[in-house]
């Protein structure tokens, strides 16, 4: 994560951090050892997954799963852990993020 | 008004008039008086501030933190071992830049636990990034809380202000103090405008974040930054407070009979008032003698106290608290500033400490032990050997 | 009552307000819970930290995971700093300067709570400061490295309670943190899990029905700590709540109501088993003394909860 570092005369005061999250700074996918894959066939759409994933990295619109944010799933597997009809497949990770 | 009152009524005066949003505050000796007054004030209506009657200075400081980042102006005061409990949290105040002004009425650190004053609180804060201020008198200690508001919420300052006011000394004993009308306090101090305030929650911030060593050093340094505005900040304010109240506050220490004196003595705080009587004793009987009372500690006015001290042949600097296996810090804040050139004999005096009293006769043997002086010299003032 | 569409359809209009991008370990309970309290809440919210697992994982400078006004302070005084965040609300509100509605969460590990931030807490509630503190309960300083807290059970290996030749494991029975806000007579308190998230929606927003302080002691599994694997949160969590070693119930204005009662109480054994920090009990007499103990200790509290929801029942 090539990030760029910042003279001390740039820093807003404090060290606040303003202007709330910053999850492009910090791309935790590439801490993945295994992959979920996603079926949409088999999901019914019970957002057990999104609900328990701790790195917010099931994607959902209108209250429907549309897939898995890479760039921030660190492949705990607990979406494939809660899924109640297995519709979550955790297979081993070959690339990085992404 | 001029009216007679103690160093806390005269404290809680300038906080009714500041009135802030909110007040965290815990008792302890010799402060407690200041949290009554203030409550009772609360109570009375008189002020519309959240008081909050925490249950520790720690916490104190915390909600203090809390508050003001959130949004508010906040006030808060205490002494010796609650400010021991607080000084975690004034650590991070600074770090954060919050203007949190508060009174701080001396008193030495247990142990053995004792009630009475000495700086060795004001000392353990030191370097903390809070501002420090001595205040001599009881209307010295209102003055500069109403002026510490002004320069803790300047746009390059902010940063936590400490008032120090010495215990019973000052705290409890009744003074004559003229105050300003309620109005023109409020119109000096004006409405505080916070930065980044939590409460804003269509702009959520993120602070007091953790920081790696690719960014703690830069971030202090910032914090600095903060500290290296204060001289700028504090001759303004005081200019404009003095054509404000017609009391005269130029500078950052006060330069009594200074100019053409050969022994001089540097103090902090209440003692100043005994040495200055003791100085013009001395002067009718003709010898030149000075003293520096310093209001600006933190951050020091290095350049500023050599130029005044550098016509001098000797001068003595009392410490009212021991810094362990050195001398005394304010001590080595001067001397150090005249590193590599020359300077008058400086010795250091340790006085005062856990309330000893630092009659005009001890002040007197100062003086006198300055004929003979050697530079880093070490001297305990009015102790039993 | 929240279930989990409504929870959804709150995070896609307003966005997350705990993202990813954090650096939680893999498999952590506490976003889950972060997340689901933060979701629960209908109005804006500003949240206070103390230092921990949490603090430091979403907030590394520059980043941050937080999309709600977020400070942490220090350790022990996340009550002190909400309480103050909330006393400027109130001032500011007073004057006129603020107008909206704005609610106020802690969050705090087990020992920033149990330990070190007690007297903060204990402060907080007696002053009646309108929050709700969220206790992220995993038994042990999870942050410096898995030591022993007032709230590690007895018998677990714990880096500073380790299971030893001589001494299998903590010594001493765990704190009851959740009876010790009890008997502040707060509005609301309650125990809750990772595993049984809409549990914890619903009783986040009863909590949140009441102006004052409110707190909500959520079982929240290490998978790091506990040294159980990766995706097992919410299984070994829902253990703890079907062995009724961590019940889930709350005092709501005094009266008692356990919110699950499982059907078949399982033995302590099940929720030990699968946790490394456990497995030594199983080898030595000691350990299995421990055991029973450790049962024994849950049936009887077990039975006082029980008790205590029959004794309050109509109190409402």
């Amino acid at each position: 994560m090539a990030v760029e570092l910042k003279s001390w005369k740039e820093l807003p005061i404090g060290g606040v951090i303003p202007g709330g999250a910053t999850p492009e700074l910090n791309k935790t996918g590439s801490w993945r050892a295994q992959r979920p894959i996603w079926d949409s066939d088999k999901c019914i759409h019970c957002l057990q997954c999104w609900l328990h994933c701790p790195d917010d990295s099931i994607l959902i619109r209108d209250q429907k799963v549309t897939g898995v944010d890479y760039d921030h799933c660190k492949g705990c597997g607990v979406c494939a852990a809660v899924c109640p009809v297995d519709a979550i497949e955790m297979v081993p990770e070959r690339g990085g993020a992404g | 008004m001029k009216k007679v009152m103690t160093g806390h009524k005269a404290v809680a005066e300038a906080m009714r008039q500041i009135e802030p949003d909110v007040v965290a505050v815990y008792p302890i000796t010799p402060q407690s008086e200041i949290a009554e007054y203030y409550a009772q004030y609360v109570a009375d209506g008189l002020v519309r501030t959240e008081l909050v009657p925490v249950e520790s200075e720690h916490s104190a400081m915390s909600a203090c933190v809390g508050a003001a980042a959130a949004g508010a102006r906040v006030i808060t005061a205490t002494a010796s071992q609650g400010l021991a409990l607080m000084v975690e949290i004034l650590y991070i105040a600074a770090s954060m830049r919050l203007p949190i002004v508060m009174a701080l009425a001396n008193r030495a650190l247990s142990g053995p636990i004792n009630i009475h004053c000495d700086h060795s609180d004001a000392y353990l804060a030191r370097d903390s990034g809070a501002v420090q201020i001595f205040a001599e008198s009881a209307q010295e200690a209102y003055d500069y809380m109403v002026m510490a508001q002004r320069i803790a919420e300047h746009k390059d300052v902010r940063l936590p202000v400490i008032v120090n006011l010495d215990g019973f000394t000052l705290t409890h004993s009744s003074q004559v103090v003229e105050t300003l009308p309620d109005e023109r306090v409020k119109e000096f101090v004006g409405e505080y405008e916070p930065l980044y305030p939590l409460l804003d929650v269509d702009n959520p911030s993120t602070w007091g974040p953790f920081a790696m060593p690719d960014y703690y050093f830069e971030l202090k340094r910032a914090q600095q930054a903060g500290m290296e505005a204060v001289p700028e900040v504090f001759l303004s304010v005081q200019e404009e407070y003095s054509r404000l109240s017609g009391r005269p506050y130029k500078g950052f220490f006060e330069a009594y009979k200074l100019d053409d004196a050969e022994r001089v003595i540097v103090v902090m705080g209440s003692t100043a008032g005994t040495a200055k009587v003791v100085v013009d004793e001395l002067r009718a009987r003709g010898e030149r003698v000075g003293l520096l009372k310093v209001w600006l500690w933190r951050p020091f006015p290095r350049a500023e106290v050599a130029e005044a001290l550098s016509g001098a042949k000797a001068v003595a600097i009392m410490d009212r608290a021991l810094s362990f296996g050195n001398m005394g810090a304010l001590y080595l804040d001067i001397t150090s500033a005249f590193a590599g050139r020359e300077g008058p004999t400086f010795v250091n005096y340790i006085y005062g400490l856990g309330g000893r009293d630092v009659p005009a006769e001890h002040i007197a043997q100062v003086f006198e032990g300055l004929e003979d002086a050697v530079t880093g010299e070490l001297r305990y003032l009015g102790l039993r050997e | 009552m929240p279930n989990v569409k409504v929870l959804a359809q709150r995070q896609e209009q307003r966005g997350s307000r705990f993202t990813g991008g954090h650096s939680l370990c893999s498999g952590c309970a506490e976003p889950m819970i972060v997340r689901t309290v933060l979701n629960a809440i209908e109005d804006p919210v500003v949240v206070a930290n103390a230092t921990g697992c949490l603090e430091v994982a979403s907030s590394r400078y520059p980043t941050s995971a937080w999309n709600v006004p977020w400070i942490h302070s220090a350790f022990e005084n996340a009550a002190a700093t909400i309480a103050g965040v909330e006393a400027a609300y109130r001032a500011l509100s007073r004057k006129g300067k603020i107008t909206k509605r704005i609610r106020f969460v802690a969050f705090a590990g087990d020992g920033g709570t149990y330990d070190i931030g007690l007297q903060a807490l204990s402060g907080a509630l007696e002053r009646g400061h309108d929050f709700l503190y969220i206790v992220l309960n995993n038994e042990a300083y999870m942050n410096t490295g898995v030591q022993r807290s007032s709230a590690t059970p007895r018998g677990a290996n714990a880096t500073t309670s380790p299971a030893g030749s001589v001494i299998p494991g903590k010594p001493q029975d765990r704190k009851d943190l959740t009876e010790i806000v009890v008997a502040h007579r707060v509005p609301y308190v309650a125990q809750a899990s990772v595993s049984n998230l809409i549990d914890l929606a619903n009783k986040v927003e009863r909590a949140m029905k009441y102006e004052g302080p409110k707190l909500i002691n959520v079982y929240s599994t290490c998978p790091l700590g506990w040294r159980t694997p990766w995706d097992s949160a919410v299984r070994i969590a829902k253990l703890a709540v079907d062995t009724c070693y961590w019940p889930l119930y709350e005092v709501e204005e005094g009266v008692y109501r356990v919110t699950y009662k499982p059907k078949e109480k399982l033995p302590i054994e099940e929720w030990l088993k699968p946790q490394g920090r456990f497995r030594h009990l199983f080898k030595s007499e000691k350990g299995k003394a421990i055991i029973r103990e450790l049962q024994e200790a849950v049936d009887r509290h077990w039975e006082e909860l029980l008790m205590k929801e029959r004794c309050t029942q109509g109190k409402a």
